[in-house]
């Protein structure tokens, strides 16, 4: 591969998939208001 | 159930909801995660700029995707319900644009099985290398039996139409099922399976040889194609399409929500693995090219290809040519079957909702009308010897004058109309950890609709100018023209018939106790 391909191989997967590692970050952060959680489960089948 | 004596109509039965956020999330990923991202982003990346297209990929991914998959979750939260009645709750003239998107599903659902079904029955092949060294005549004259000329034939295929009918009853059965039993888990052992099987293909790509070249033909950047509006255009309509955003999925998905789901953080997790995906097909996919390209002694660029032709065609070749060809073949059909799975589930539950909602049906009422509708309807056209033109020409003119229009309309409604952005906005950001303010509303209001005008008009001009793939001009006009038109009268019609007494639109004790809530959290 020539060097500018790696970088862009390298580029590319840096920022999509550090976007996708710095978004679970964020949810990892703000875990579920499990106080808000229905009452009553939903009815099913 | 209550008698129809009772003076006030009977409770209806409580809305379903995913039972963790994790499980919305992989549905989500799942329904984004289609055939789209393993043979089209790989082509549609090459094609326009190679390593360059990166640039205008995350402009869009991040300008137009995300905020119109942020509009769609705000929609669908807020108003808890199908797309025609969360449009309809959201303002009595915005329904038929609910509906619209209904009927694009219906269309999507019936052609989108048949490739499903294809991809099984390669699976298969993938043992003997049925396709033998013929892969192209195999595909349309063998398996397909392809007609010389387009039409509307009645003369069924049985190699395709047992796979397919085989791929319908799996799929009414997680339908019935519900959000929880059914979508839920198929999502949790799909999704994770499908990962695991792409990347083992990736790998076992990665180390055939010629694998470098097909990489350096996708990563080497062409800087001068960021001067060219079509390359910019390419990226603004892949996100579109990629995202399953503007049709309904992500509307219906997020109404079966609990009322406190963080909407953002959610979403950009979506978004993001939706593109880590893309990403690993593109290297998947170029890696197997280059070593298709070498071993035919051929330049990558001549052996390039998308779609059909990428997936059924030099797909079967490299399997044939590669080593431990029959697991290179499983794995990737496999990869198709399940991805495209988890789309059709998503694609599907947009009809059962709005039926649910509208009629005022159970589940597996809801369920089994609207898959058997569905399915007869892609068993009784698709797998014929003429049900290739059928599945072309309506892919083509859903995609262009179902989902662009459709998504087009959509935003300028509720922007520049009825001016829905502040509400939405507000709610977003009441129960979400990235807030969504003015740049948001600029984005949705503003950048989304002239790339979406761009894209219609486009497509507008390219199918009036010539007719599409030279098929006879009643043949694209009832099934090309005609269907698009005829979704729009439809959803208008739909619109028109009254909701049923037992439906939610009427009596929703759960919706209205959630907008006291609301007002009363805003007072405070």
């Amino acid at each position: 591969m020539t060097p500018i391909a790696i970088i862009m191989m390298i580029i590319a997967i840096v920022t999509v998939w550090g976007g996708l590692v710095l978004a679970l970050v964020n949810l990892q952060k703000h875990p579920e208001d499990e106080g808000a959680l229905p009452e009553e489960q939903a009815w099913e089948l | 159930m209550s008698s129809s004596s009772s003076a006030r109509p009977s409770a209806p039965v409580k809305r379903e909801t995913f039972s963790s956020r994790r499980l919305f999330i992989l549905s989500a990923i799942g329904s984004a995660v289609g055939l789209g991202n393993i043979w089209r982003f790989p082509y549609i990346a090459y094609d326009n700029g190679g390593g360059a297209f990166l640039i205008p990929y995350l402009m869009a991914l991040l300008t137009a995707g995300i905020p119109l998959l942020f509009l769609d979750y705000a929609v669908g939260h807020k108003f808890r319900g199908s797309a025609p009645l969360a449009y309809r709750r959201l303002h009595r003239a915005a329904e038929p644009l609910g509906w619209w998107q209904v009927l694009v599903c219906f269309v999507i659902a019936a052609y989108y099985a048949v490739i499903i079904a294809w991809s099984l029955m390669y699976m298969i092949f993938s043992f003997t290398k049925a396709w033998g060294d013929d892969a192209e005549g195999f595909f349309f004259g063998n398996f397909l039996a392809v007609a010389e000329a387009p039409g509307l034939g009645f003369e069924f295929v049985p190699s395709v139409f047992f796979p397919l009918l085989l791929i319908w009853a799996a799929v009414i059965a997680i339908m019935v099922a519900g959000i929880r039993k059914g979508i839920s888990r198929a999502n949790a052992v799909l999704l994770p399976l499908l990962m695991v099987m792409f990347l083992l293909l990736v790998v076992q790509s990665l180390f055939l040889p010629g694998a470098a070249d097909g990489l350096n033909a996708f990563f080497t950047p062409d800087w001068s194609a960021l001067g060219n509006p079509s390359v910019w255009a390419a990226a603004y309509g892949h996100i579109f399409f990629s995202l399953s955003v503007g049709y309904g999925i992500m509307v219906t998905y997020s109404s079966y929500l609990k009322r406190r789901t963080d909407l953002t953080g959610s979403g950009m997790v979506v978004a993001f693995s939706n593109s880590g995906f893309e990403i690993l097909a593109g290297i998947g996919v170029f890696a197997a090219l280059g070593f298709m390209a070498q071993a035919s002694q051929a330049a990558v660029d001549e052996v390039v290809t998308q779609g059909i032709g990428l997936a059924f065609i030099a797909f079967p070749t490299i399997v044939s040519q590669a080593p431990f060809g029959a697991l290179m073949g499983v794995l990737f059909f496999g990869s198709l079957v399940f991805a495209g799975i988890t789309s059709l589930i998503s694609v599907l539950e947009v009809i059962v909702a709005a039926v649910q909602d509208k009629l005022g049906w159970g589940r597996v009422q809801a369920s089994v009308v609207v898959s058997v509708l569905v399915a007869a309807v892609s068993l009784g056209l698709f797998p014929t010897a003429t049900g290739l033109y059928l599945l072309d020409t309506s892919d083509a003119f859903v995609n262009s004058f179902g989902i662009t229009l459709g998504a087009l309309v959509t935003v300028v409604v509720l922007a520049w109309f009825l001016r829905k952005l502040p509400l939405l906005s507000a709610h977003l950001n009441r129960i979400s950890t990235i807030k969504m303010r003015r740049t948001w509303m600029v984005l949705v209001a503003g950048i989304v609709p002239l790339a979406l005008i761009y894209m219609v008009a486009n497509e507008f001009i390219s199918k009036v100018s010539t007719t599409y793939e030279g098929y006879p001009d009643w043949f694209v006009g009832i099934f090309g023209w005609g269907m698009a038109g005829g979704l729009i009268v439809l959803a208008l019609v739909l619109t028109f018939i009254p909701w049923s007494s037992r439906s939610k639109a009427h009596h929703d004790p759960e919706y209205d106790a959630v907008v006291a809530n609301e007002a009363k959290e805003t007072a405070l």
